[in-house]
């Protein structure tokens, strides 16, 4: 019971910081149907930046840690989303109303430029950080000696998520913002013909899901440690698995996806094997697809001739 | 009473306004995108913890230059053509001049260091960044403007074309692409079989081609699946594992030779895409990407994790090499046996096997091409084409689309197998690294940009996409870097691919036999 509880706190960690970066794929697959590939290495330059923040706050000296944390997500966020912005811009608007592979190629073309870039610009080694939040509440403890352990750093990424998910479901309800990219969701002519600026509003969901990206990139930062040029393939994928599991364009969805991913994850590794944890991941997708093919949260699509 | 006040009527902004705002905007975008991950770079030195070190010089040249392009652009877009192009013009001689100057004293001078004393580098031409390379991009950039502005001034000359005229001239490009391929195909042919034996032919040159030999048979293999019948599949290189370790185990554990397994291999993938294919094909466009995706990454993790099988991440090696039908490649054959030389009266030469393997991935690949060519005319192709334009339509024809889909599904599987073996009997050593998702994501982008469902065109692509990284190798680092742009770059200027003609291989009678002109698009 104790280990099952360690386990799920972990798979929860994981699994909000999946959840995060799952938001920017399903918002972009909503609004204009594509894969947006490069979305996980936006997440690792959001990962790098936060990083770089960080180092550039150890050597003027600020050791304040909730400082520390400040600067880095604002930092982070506001660089990342310049490159959300970049990419959509000099990848994907020009091939608006083309084929549908053509963005597709372009989106795995960015990908590979994108980590190659970081790779020739911050070299090819993982670059390791020292922990900054350390220790954490001790939640129970079993006969034998198992301590169930909830990190500082875990209730800190909770709390993030919490809020950020706060902060989205209102933009997303209430604001002009959400209401003109909700209208562009549903019919993208209609919307621009009512008066939507309907690039603009691409480039701003962009800009949403490259932030959200980047905060999952400070939070893995801080989780695990190491960054390096090559992480942002395989979390993308699974973020993309998360969003494909939660209905794709459903951004509750998106995010328990991002949970479920993080915790099967977590068990998996736990109870079976850590080797075949991404093996799960998949099997899962795929028995859900087969029986579920619009995902949990998703709305059947209706085909019309 | 309030008055009423008449808002002025904006006078239109000049053309200089414009570009300086969006000058503006562009040094803000470079300085966002650039000052933290090429201003400063994470370095470790020994023992230390992570410190970095600032390069804010590339940072300012960047933010400086980008917007001036960016400024040559927008007047360029208002018909000033003038500043852009002398500007432009100026800016690559001077840029790509340095840098290939650069370069060539890294190459020359370098090696001589001891005699001249020179440092990498030093050419003497102050240049704005440390790397000749990234000097090279910028100019080609330059060139870039260059080649706009000579295109504004040209549709300036002959004035701007109507849409009437836009649509006949992208029907003439078509019928052009089509034509060329005509022409394409057999010369490329020809060249692939006499190459070899030209004295041109160095072991570096056929290896590079069998390379691209082998991404041209993938790249056939995948278009039965994504040209012709529209399953878009993100996880090909599955397959080729399969027909490679199929090979790798058949040759080491029941000592089958090469000839005897490839059928083999072929059966065995073809029966791995049904197995894999059968509960997922229910799923349309990306999701059935995605979960063809997963499966590529679960095949890859197997292959890892299962030590006792599959060798783990070290991989198989000491697989049995090339024969010839039988007769082996060796410089000492074993005694009372044959060798190749032997047998016909030769010197020994090593260029012997890789030419005989340049041949077999050649034969293997014109059988891929051929094979599709003809299913095309065959009621199965004809389903597989109907199935890509219009799901739903051939359901009420009473075409089985399960059974359609998987038997693409299993062709493309069977010739991804094929390829397979061909890669391990040519490597002798195979591990999961060469099946990674990019390699997937390579063979699908030959594809596309070679023109869906254009059999000379996916041939170019894989020239244009493997050969040129072969080439450049020189540019290592870049190398990749190049690669992806130039993916970007061929979507941008052509998203249809290289030779695009996407039609049903049969169309009804028109008319008069032109091909009818479509309605304007919405």
């Amino acid at each position: 019971m104790e280990y099952f509880t360690q386990q799920l706190i972990n798979g929860l960690t994981l699994g909000s910081i999946y959840g995060l970066i799952a938001i920017g794929y399903t918002m972009v697959y909503g609004i204009i149907g594509m894969i947006n590939f490069a979305h996980g290495d936006v997440y690792m330059i959001g990962a790098f930046q936060s990083m770089m923040v960080f180092l550039i706050c150890a050597a003027l000296g600020l050791s304040w840690v909730p400082l520390q944390l400040a600067l880095m997500l604002v930092v982070a966020v506001m660089f990342t989303a310049a490159y959300g912005w970049a990419v959509e811009r000099v990848a994907y608007r020009p091939l608006r109303g083309s084929t549908r592979l053509a963005p597709l190629i372009s989106a795995i073309g960015m990908s590979v430029v994108l980590s190659n870039f970081v790779q020739l610009a911050q070299g090819p080694r993982p670059k390791p950080i020292p922990p900054v939040i350390r220790g954490g509440f001790e939640i129970m403890e079993s006969e034998g000696g198992f301590i169930v352990q909830l990190g500082y750093l875990q209730i800190v990424i909770f709390l993030l998520t919490i809020v950020l998910m706060a902060i989205f479901a209102y933009l997303i309800a209430k604001t002009p913002l959400g209401r003109s990219q909700r209208a562009c969701e549903q019919d993208m002519k209609m919307a621009s013909l009512l008066g939507v600026n309907v690039d603009r509003t691409i480039s701003q969901t962009f800009v949403m899901g490259a932030a959200l990206a980047a905060v999952a990139g400070m939070m893995v930062t801080l989780y695990w440690g190491v960054n390096d040029f090559a992480m942002g393939f395989i979390a993308g994928i699974k973020a993309f698995t998360a969003a494909v599991l939660g209905g794709i364009g459903s951004l509750p969805g998106a995010m328990l996806g991002g949970i479920l991913i993080g915790i099967i994850e977590a068990m998996w590794s736990a109870y079976f094997s850590t080797e075949y944890k991404d093996v799960a991941a998949f099997g899962i997708l795929v028995l859900v697809l087969i029986f579920r093919p619009t995902g949990l949260l998703g709305r059947p699509e209706i085909e019309k001739v | 009473m309030a008055t009423m006040t008449i808002p002025a009527v904006k006078a239109a902004p000049t053309p200089m306004t414009v570009a300086l705002k969006e000058a503006g905007m562009t040094a803000f975008v470079v300085f966002m995108l650039s000052f933290l991950m090429i201003g400063f770079e994470s370095q470790a030195t020994q023992g230390q913890p992570l410190g970095y070190v600032t390069r804010f010089g590339a940072t300012a040249w960047g933010i400086l230059l980008v917007p001036l392009g960016r400024i040559a652009l927008v007047l360029d877009r208002y018909g000033q053509s003038m500043p852009s192009l002398i500007g432009g013009g100026l800016a690559f001689l001077y840029l790509a001049g340095g840098a290939v100057i650069a370069l060539a004293f890294d190459v020359l001078v370098i090696p001589f260091n001891d005699y001249f004393g020179a440092a990498a580098g030093a050419s003497g031409i102050p240049m704005p960044f440390a790397d000749p390379i990234v000097d090279a991009i910028f100019g080609l950039g330059a060139l870039y403007i260059v080649a706009m502005a000579i295109q504004t001034r040209r549709r300036a000359a002959h004035g701007e074309l109507t849409l009437e005229e836009r649509e006949t001239k992208e029907e003439r490009s078509s019928i052009r692409a089509k034509r060329l391929s005509l022409v394409l195909g057999p010369t490329l042919l020809v060249v692939a079989f006499v190459l070899p034996l030209t004295p041109l032919a160095d072991r570096s040159l056929i290896g590079t081609l069998t390379l691209i030999l082998t991404y041209v048979m993938l790249g056939w293999g995948l278009n039965i699946v994504v040209g012709l019948a529209g399953l878009l599949d993100l996880g090909y290189v599955a397959f080729y594992a399969v027909g490679a370790y199929t090979y790798a185990k058949l040759s080491l554990d029941l000592h089958l030779s090469f000839w005897a397994s490839l059928p083999l291999a072929g059966m065995f993938a073809a029966f791995f895409g049904v197995m894999l294919g059968f509960p997922v094909l229910r799923l349309r466009g990306d999701y059935l990407a995605i979960v063809t995706l997963g499966f590529g990454e679960m095949v890859r993790i197997i292959l890892i994790n299962w030590q006792s099988f599959t060798g783990g991440p070290a991989g198989i090696g000491g697989i049995e090499k090339i024969t010839f039908f039988g007769v082996p490649f060796e410089r000492n054959p074993a005694e009372g046996t044959q060798s190749f030389h032997t047998l016909f009266g030769l010197e020994f030469s090593v260029m012997h096997r890789i030419v005989f393997l340049y041949y077999l991935i050649l034969v293997l690949a014109l059988v891929t091409n051929l094979f599709t060519i003809r299913l095309r005319r065959l009621p199965i192709g004809r389903a597989w084409e109907a199935l890509r334009e219009d799901e739903t339509a051939c359901r009420a024809l009473g075409i089985n689309p399960r059974n359609t889909k998987l038997t693409a599904f299993a062709m493309g599987a069977m010739f991804a197998g094929f390829a397979g073996s061909f890669f391990a009997v040519k490597q002798f050593f195979i591990s999961p690294e060469s099946f990674t998702f990019i390699e997937s994501a390579v063979i699908l982008a030959i594809v596309v940009l070679g023109g869906m469902g254009s059999q000379v065109g996916v041939a170019l692509a894989a020239i244009l996409l493997i050969g040129l990284p072969e080439v450049m190798r020189e540019l290592s680092l870049y190398r990749m870097l190049a690669f992806g742009a130039v993916m970007i770059l061929i979507m941008l200027w052509r998203p249809k691919g290289l030779l695009a003609h996407r039609e049903p291989t049969i169309l009804l009678h028109r008319g008069n036999g032109k091909p009818k002109k479509m309605g304007a698009r919405a």
